[in-house]
């Protein structure tokens, strides 16, 4: 019997987040009631030299800890985005906590052990891996959510979620369980392998698929397990729902690819189809009601569940070109909603929560620069060019045409139209109408600057996608 | 010397940027106005280059560009034009000088975003023109419309928002289709390139499928009957600037597209459908005409009139199968095609004029009801010289260049069926009852009211403003050889193209 000595230089970023993590915790342990600022700095430092790591480490893969955790180019790229994002994330959040007396050290250690679960989940190579990742993210959200102690809404929100997610977590569970029953492995590479081979009962394999699928969907937000997804966006703190609504999407999209693409690949005739329920469910679930909205954060969490649908659309092609689309849609899909929900937070002071519609009546007139800002997100969202959300959807409706799946398609663009109209409401409040206040804009200054750093990198990747596009597509082949 | 230059590049990008600096420079900057009249100047005369470089000769795409844009799916920064792009260039960058002279002391409120969104749109649309690769096309084809959303919606009427909501889902409705045929062209033939779209073989059924989805996305930009209803609301609400842009440029890419997309590229299912184009068109002609017979707003008397002129487009460019099962002679479907092509080039500066003029009066009134005119001529006769000259070539007057598009429409017409021409030749009469009886109401008669007797006539803006339109359309109605010529060769090839079957 021989020893491996484990290569933990592969999951470097990973050590060194979980070694700050606890030293912010001993910070704020110690520090007490004034540990916040401190907490934050150490955090943003966290990422930043995370994040420095991660790139540094760029071209090397392996799997390592025994078949538990894999590096390789598909992780490395969403890594990196999930850094980055929780750093701008981070920025965003500070003075809305500040304004509402919840700027406390334990948002940001929940925060960081939240980017780790996620960091793990998307380089998990084993179900059990994947599980750990994902609780530790979730109960680090669950947690953020409720952080409003005295908020009715915010207490509602947060059991709802874990409620929910527990749930989610559970049928995960039971998925894998019955996957292991069948294949008598947990490793993905493994199943794969097995599957592959043959000769497995393709019922209980099914039968366990249909659990994970279940798991996907909720950690997703597809319909029809998306009922917790307005409830927590609206109830939650805006600082939290930037949150929630950014990097964990990363994560769980990553955790789709790993399961369905690199564990169950082989039964992709098996997934497809209920992926496709999903998805088209999800558009136009996700578009229609997103209409009927009156509130800025519940409209964003219904249109966050169409954008899954479309996530979903280039996954269930399955083709190499088709997961590379929704990676690159989950990536811009996360650009776009840190810059919506940062306007929240951005047009919100202390005692005014800027999440409804109306209260960006006339914002071109009161401040036509992060009106423009504003107006460039939402036409990202509808899929206008010249902006990245475009490129987005094309790039999943290409990888469906390609597989002959027209009406789907069809489904699509036609959910896209009706999309467009509450994004051109948004845009109708604040350039048409006239204001009903003005107040001006107390945001800080390095605020304003990620707020426009964001919006203009929607329209700058839209002039030129190609990049981007290129590193998805890299990453897939 | 201008083949040199990246000609067309230049053309997009230089309004493009140059609405940017207007934009950035704030409202309050006394430059705004005259730095956007120069750069639609400056793209004007750079757009005159296209004309005296441009080879006669040829079919194929002239000062060609080619970048690799996103390299991934071989997307490509292709440009280049042939005679059926090249005119309607030039109509676009005298129109867009037009429409900054029109907006010279009309707009009070957000000068420079007002000329900044006329100046990106011009860029934008040139390059609809000038694209050769689909996703290129479809990128500016969708782009256009965010200006042209926010011109309406800030500076529109009353009921600006419900139009310019309605202008944009309906057209993103439209072109959604086009995007689902481009990309399952690229399916089939593995190329987004437009040119290399010409030439892949496709089975009836699929050309249905994707001529139907041309049809559906280029209908709704033509307008066709009954695809119409967006086009009156967006141009009753726009300011005049928007009018002029929607109906002289935004409406002919529909045309356009139909000629680069839905002829050359499924040309059986083209001729398998003509009925429908042929009908839409011929009701497009007649009903439009009797609609725009019972309007009482100016404007929208002058958006029915626009629809039912683009019906001779349309049925320009779909009369050529009749006329190939009825002859082997060409020079019958040359014709055809030649006169949908001048009739959208007149239109585009007959409308652009109508709206213009319409302009006029309503910054003196506040008002576009025609009852709340008549005798305008005796208080404004230079103004009403024009407008009368404008109704004039509206109504397709000889001499006029509204009368050369529509006589080779109906001309071609008869070489296909005597019915097609017989309904078509209505306009003669349909078009003359409305805009001259609106001439009526409005110029002549006693003068109706105080307003109308403290009406001054036109300064020197709007003077040359008209003038230069004027003198256009006399032109083009006189000799439209000009016209007519640098897209002979270019005609030639489609109809080469439309002959051959794909199947």
């Amino acid at each position: 019997m021989t020893f491996e000595v484990l290569n933990m230089s592969l999951a470097l970023p990973e050590m060194f987040m979980l070694a700050m993590a606890c030293t912010i915790l001993m910070v704020v342990a110690f520090l007490g009631k004034n540990s916040a600022k401190m907490a934050y700095i150490l955090s943003q430092l966290t990422l930043a030299v995370t994040a420095i790591l991660i790139y540094q480490s760029f071209g090397d893969s392996g799997v390592t800890f025994d078949g538990t955790y894999i590096k390789d180019a598909f992780s490395d790229v969403l890594k990196l985005a999930i850094c980055i994002i929780n750093i701008a994330v981070l920025l965003y959040s500070t003075s809305y906590l500040k304004d509402r007396d919840l700027f406390k050290g334990e948002y940001y250690v929940l925060a960081i052990f939240s980017t780790l679960g996620m960091m793990i989940m998307v380089s998990a190579a084993h179900f059990l891996t994947i599980y750990l990742g994902l609780e530790l993210m979730s109960l680090c959200m669950y947690a953020m959510v409720a952080m409003h102690r005295d908020s009715m809404i915010s207490t509602e929100a947060a059991m709802k979620y874990f409620i929910l997610g527990a749930l989610a977590s559970g049928m995960l569970l039971y998925g894998m369980s019955i996957i292991y029953g069948v294949t008598g492995s947990l490793e993905i590479a493994t199943i794969a392998e097995t599957i592959q081979a043959g000769g497995l009962d393709n019922t209980v394999l099914s039968f366990g698929l249909v659990f994970l699928v279940i798991g996907i969907g909720f950690k997703l937000g597809a319909v029809p397990f998306h009922m917790w997804l307005p409830d927590v966006y609206h109830g939650a703190p805006t600082a939290v729902t930037l949150f929630i609504a950014t990097a964990p999407k990363i994560a769980a999209f990553a955790m789709a690819i790993r399961l369905l693409v690199d564990g169950l690949g082989d039964v992709h005739q098996h997934w497809q189809g209920m992926l496709i329920m999903l998805s088209v469910l999800s558009m136009i679930v996700g578009n229609v009601i997103a209409i009927a909205q009156t509130n800025l954060k519940r409209m964003l969490a219904y249109s966050t569940i169409s954008h899954i649908g479309f996530i979903l659309l280039g996954i269930l092609s399955g083709s190499q070109e088709g997961y590379a689309a929704s990676m690159f849609y989950a990536l811009v899909y996360s650009l776009m909603s840190l810059g919506a929900f940062g306007m929240i937070i951005l047009m919100s002071r202390q005692g005014f929560e800027a999440d409804n519609i109306d209260d960006y009546k006339g914002l071109s007139r009161r401040n036509p620069w992060f009106a423009l800002m504003m107006l460039i997100l939402m036409f990202s969202m509808a899929g206008i060019p010249p902006l990245v959300g475009f490129y987005a959807k094309l790039t999943v409706i290409k990888s469906i045409i390609d597989i002959n799946l027209i009406s789907v398609a069809i489904v699509a663009v036609l959910m896209s139209v009706i999309g467009a109209f509450y994004y051109l409401r948004m845009i109708k409040v604040m350039y048409f109408d006239k204001p009903i206040q003005q107040e001006e804009l107390q945001a800080p200054t390095d605020m304003r600057v990620m707020m426009s750093v964001n919006g203009l990198t929607v329209l700058a990747l839209g002039i030129f996608p190609g990049s981007l596009l290129a590193v998805c597509a890299s990453v897939f082949s | 010397m201008f083949t040199d230059l990246p000609l067309l590049s230049l053309l997009i990008w230089l309004p493009v940027l140059g609405g940017i600096v207007v934009l950035i420079n704030g409202d309050n900057n006394p430059w705004a106005r005259p730095l956007s009249l120069l750069i639609s100047i400056v793209t004007l005369v750079l757009s005159i280059g296209l004309y005296v470089g441009f080879d006669n000769a040829t079919h194929q795409m002239q000062f060609a560009e080619q970048a690799s844009w996103i390299s991934t799916f071989n997307i490509n920064y292709a440009l280049g034009i042939d005679g059926f792009s090249m005119p309607l260039i030039i109509l676009t960058s005298f129109s867009t000088v037009i429409v900054v002279v029109a907006g010279w002391e009309v707009i009070k409120d957000r000068v420079s975003q007002y000329m900044a969104a006329f100046l990106i749109m011009e860029g934008l649309m040139i390059a609809v023109f000038a694209s050769l690769d689909a996703i290129l096309f479809y990128v500016f084809f969708e782009a256009m419309l965010i200006p042209l959303f926010l011109v309406i919606g800030i500076w529109g009427g009353p009921n600006r928002v419900y139009a310019t909501i309605k202008f944009f889902l309906y057209t993103l409705f439209g072109s959604v289709f086009l995007l689902l045929a481009l990309l399952y062209l690229h399916h089939v033939s593995g190329s987004f390139s437009i040119l290399d779209f010409h030439e892949v073989s496709l089975t009836l059924q699929e050309q249905t499928y994707l001529f139907l989805a041309f049809l559906i996305a280029f209908a709704v930009k033509v307008p066709m009957w009954p695809v119409h209803t967006w086009l009156p609301d967006a141009h009753v609400e726009a300011p005049t600037g928007g009018s002029v842009i929607l109906a002289a440029i935004t409406l002919k890419i529909g045309g356009y597209g139909l000629i680069r997309f839905a002829l050359p590229i499924t040309p059986d299912a083209s001729m398998a459908l003509d009925w429908l184009v042929i009908s839409l068109s011929l009701i497009a002609v007649v009903y439009i005409g009797f609609v725009a017979l019972a309007q009482s707003d100016l404007k929208k008397l002058i958006a029915y009139s626009s629809i039912a002129h683009m019906g001779f487009v349309t049925l320009g460019l779909f009369i050529v199968f009749r006329i190939f099962a009825n002859t082997t002679d060409i020079s019958g479907a040359v014709l055809a095609v030649e006169g949908a092509m001048v009739q959208m080039i007149s239109h585009g500066f007959i409308a652009a004029a109508m709206f213009l003029s319409v302009g006029v009066l309503y910054d003196r009134m506040h008002t576009r009801e025609i009852s709340a005119y008549g005798g305008v001529i005796n208080t404004m006769p230079i103004f009403g010289g024009f407008a009368v000259f404008f109704a004039m070539a509206n109504a397709g007057l000889p001499g006029t260049s509204g009368f050369v598009g529509e006589f080779m429409v109906i001309l071609a017409a008869f070489q296909a069926n005597f019915w097609f021409a017989f309904l078509a030749a209505t306009t003669l009469i349909l078009g003359a009852a409305y805009t001259l009886w609106m001439v009526k109401r409005v110029m002549f008669g006693e003068i109706a009211n105080d307003d109308v007797a403290q009406l001054t006539d036109l300064n020197r803006r709007e003077f040359w403003m008209l003038a230069s339109l004027a003198i256009i359309v006399l032109a083009i109605g006189l000799w439209p050889a000009p016209l007519t010529e640098v897209m002979h060769s270019s005609v030639e090839h489609l109809l080469s193209q439309v002959s051959q079957s794909k199947i």
